[in-house]
């Protein structure tokens, strides 16, 4: 065997070892959130075959009251949780959706280079800050700043949380539309002022429907850290036990019901369980954004194509 | 009356004397412990309202035995319950009787060891603190279950009550709406809710017309908000031991029957007069001052 032989010999063991341990680990990797959706199963599922409740009650039914115990016996209506969680999220996205695209398009067509580099940092700090310090800030700044403009008994409210979750999801959003506007093309941009199209014109008709999948992409991180956003929320919501029926009361999401009592509730008792359907339902629901971003994005790419 | 007296008198002297045996019989067994056993690691998890004593314990413990580590971890009693049960931990450290949160053969194979007493006191917020000092018991319930919902009602300013709660399955709570509210049952759609002991005593202080419960240690260094006297009786220690208040219950730390060295060593150590003087620093009753027969 000569020289040239043993050197191609070894560069293919090496070749074949990388691509195995890359495609243990990618794989693997691929694996972890079907793992963890099957643990939250195993666990959810108490609720319906063990304590004997329907998923309509479980859904719909504002009845919030499992029994601490094994025998069970209570009711697991979590519907109270799941309206908070979706207007809580879907408030959130309303608030920061026109100031992240507003601040994105400024980022990209507007200011000078020299303006973004000190924006963009200024957008990433905002991603660094952790959870629990918006929640505080948010307790002690803007509860009684909102008490003091609005009719609101506490302070502690759905708008609260909206608002503290917009500023916690603004960041993702924004930059996540600033690349997938950076990403298209300057010829196209040229293209359309050469048809005598002007700034505003460019930017609504060429630019940002060509960034639509990356500006999705940025709205779904946002929502699944809305939804998943406990601890912030926590703080400013109030966690009343009761429908999410005005922007100035309090009320309670999935997460926060589920932080507020895993620790105090008796394992494998009705209230674990139920806890964990929650969890389960947290679970298929940023499973179901995904896919759902997943089906626009190719919808929109077809668009583009035809 | 005198013949009663006598009898305390014996009794204490008993009592005395069985305490000056035990402890030389301790004594000795830490004597032995020192050289050999007092080393290794000591996990234990559960009840928020109890990590500040435990921490504070092994922060003093680990200053006498350099070789033993300590982690703890709060979660809840349920969690703390259930992680000594199935031996992932060696404390869980529980505000409730195991039985409550174990089923019953689980329970019996744990060793409870009463630490400390919690008293747990209703606070307002000063705007009510300052004209409301006491209310009765049942008027506490009333405000809790929400039929009363102004402060005009008992004695106070024209104002709404905001009532501020804990989740039903924290220890505080059960133990407020055993002792303070006759079992009713809070009116928890009516009410703001927080996960911790501390925040509350926050939300209490910021929210004009405020009213929540905590555990007496979250309130030795905090001059924010007003504790409630209930039918006249101030929530203090010395109204706990005496029997008048009774809002109150044991924290208990559990282990298995046999628990290794450190984790008897350490428990011995919570439970000795020296730390004793520490728990009540902190806000915590000492369970062998309790002179109210009362099973809580």
């Amino acid at each position: 065997m000569n020289a040239i032989e043993t050197a191609v010999l070894k560069a293919h063991r090496n070749e074949k070892a990388a691509r195995f341990f890359i495609t243990v680990c990618g794989i693997g990797m691929a694996l972890v959130p079907f793992l963890i959706g099957g643990f939250l199963l195993i666990k959810g599922i108490d609720t319906f075959t063990l304590f004997g409740h329907s998923l309509g009650e479980f859904l719909f039914s504002g009845q919030w009251d499992p029994s601490d115990t094994a025998e069970g016996g209570g009711s697991v209506g979590a519907g109270i949780y799941i309206s908070g969680s979706l207007v809580t999220c879907a408030l959130a996205l309303l608030i920061t959706l026109p100031l992240s695209i507003a601040t994105a398009i400024f980022m990209t067509e507007i200011a000078k280079p020299r303006t973004r580099r000190l924006i963009q940092p200024a957008i990433e700090l905002f991603t660094g800050i952790p959870s629990v310090v918006y929640g505080w800030i948010g307790m002690t700044v803007l509860i009684p700043f909102l008490r003091l403009f609005f009719p609101m008994p506490f302070g502690f409210s759905v708008l609260a949380a909206g608002i503290v979750l917009a500023v916690m999801i603004f960041p993702t959003i924004t930059t996540m539309a600033a690349d997938a506007m950076n990403a298209v093309p300057k010829q196209w941009r040229e293209a359309s002022y050469g048809l005598g199209a002007t700034r505003w014109e460019t930017i609504a008709h060429v630019v940002l429907p060509a960034a639509k999948g990356g500006i999705f992409t940025g709205i779904i991180l946002g929502l699944a850290r809305a939804l998943g956003e406990a601890l912030a929320v926590a703080m400013v919501i109030g966690q009343m036990k009761e429908f999410p029926t005005s922007l100035f009361l309090p009320a309670s999401t999935l997460t926060t019901a589920i932080s507020a009592d895993m620790g105090g509730a008796m394992e494998g008792g009705e209230y674990s369980a139920a806890l964990w359907t929650m969890a389960l339902l947290l679970f298929v629901l940023s499973f179901l954004f995904i896919f759902l971003i997943h089906q626009l994005n190719s919808a929109t790419n077809l668009k583009g194509k035809a | 009356m005198k013949l009663k007296k006598v009898i305390l008198v014996a009794l204490a002297a008993m009592m005395v004397l069985g305490a000056a045996g035990c402890g030389s019989e301790q004594k000795s067994d830490a004597g032995a412990a020192k050289t050999a056993a007092v080393s290794g690691s000591i996990t234990g998890s559960g009840s928020s309202a109890l990590l500040p004593l435990v921490k504070d314990a092994a922060e003093k413990f680990k200053e006498k035995n350099k070789d033993v580590s300590i982690s703890l971890n709060a979660g809840g009693s349920g969690t703390g319950l259930k992680q000594v049960s199935d031996g992932s931990v060696d404390m869980g450290n529980s505000d409730v009787p195991a039985e409550t949160k174990l089923d019953k053969a689980k329970a019996d194979k744990l060793q409870d060891h009463k630490v400390a007493v919690m008293t747990v006191a209703a606070i307002v917020n000063k705007d009510i603190g300052d004209k409301v000092k006491s209310v009765t018991r049942q008027q506490l319930q009333d405000i809790f279950t929400a039929k009363i919902t102004n402060w005009k009602d008992v004695g106070g300013p024209d104002e709404p009550i905001v009532l501020v709660t804990r989740p039903k399955t924290s220890g505080t709570r059960a133990l407020f709406k055993q002792y303070a509210i006759n079992d009713a049952e809070e009116a928890s759609n009516k009410s703001l809710e927080t996960d911790n002991s501390g925040i509350l005593v926050q939300s209490v202080a910021q929210n004009p017309g405020a009213i929540g419960y905590v555990a007496l240690p979250y309130l030795v260094n905090d001059k924010s908000v007003v504790a409630l006297s209930i039918d006249g009786v101030e929530p203090t220690l010395e109204n706990t031991y005496s029997g008048k208040y009774s809002v109150w219950g044991y924290e208990h730390i559990y282990t298995s029957k046999e628990p290794k060295a450190a984790v008897k060593a350490f428990i011995d150590y919570i439970l000795s007069d020296e730390y004793g003087k520490r728990i009540e620093e902190l806000g915590y009753g000492i369970g062998s001052k309790m002179q109210t027969k009362e099973v809580h």
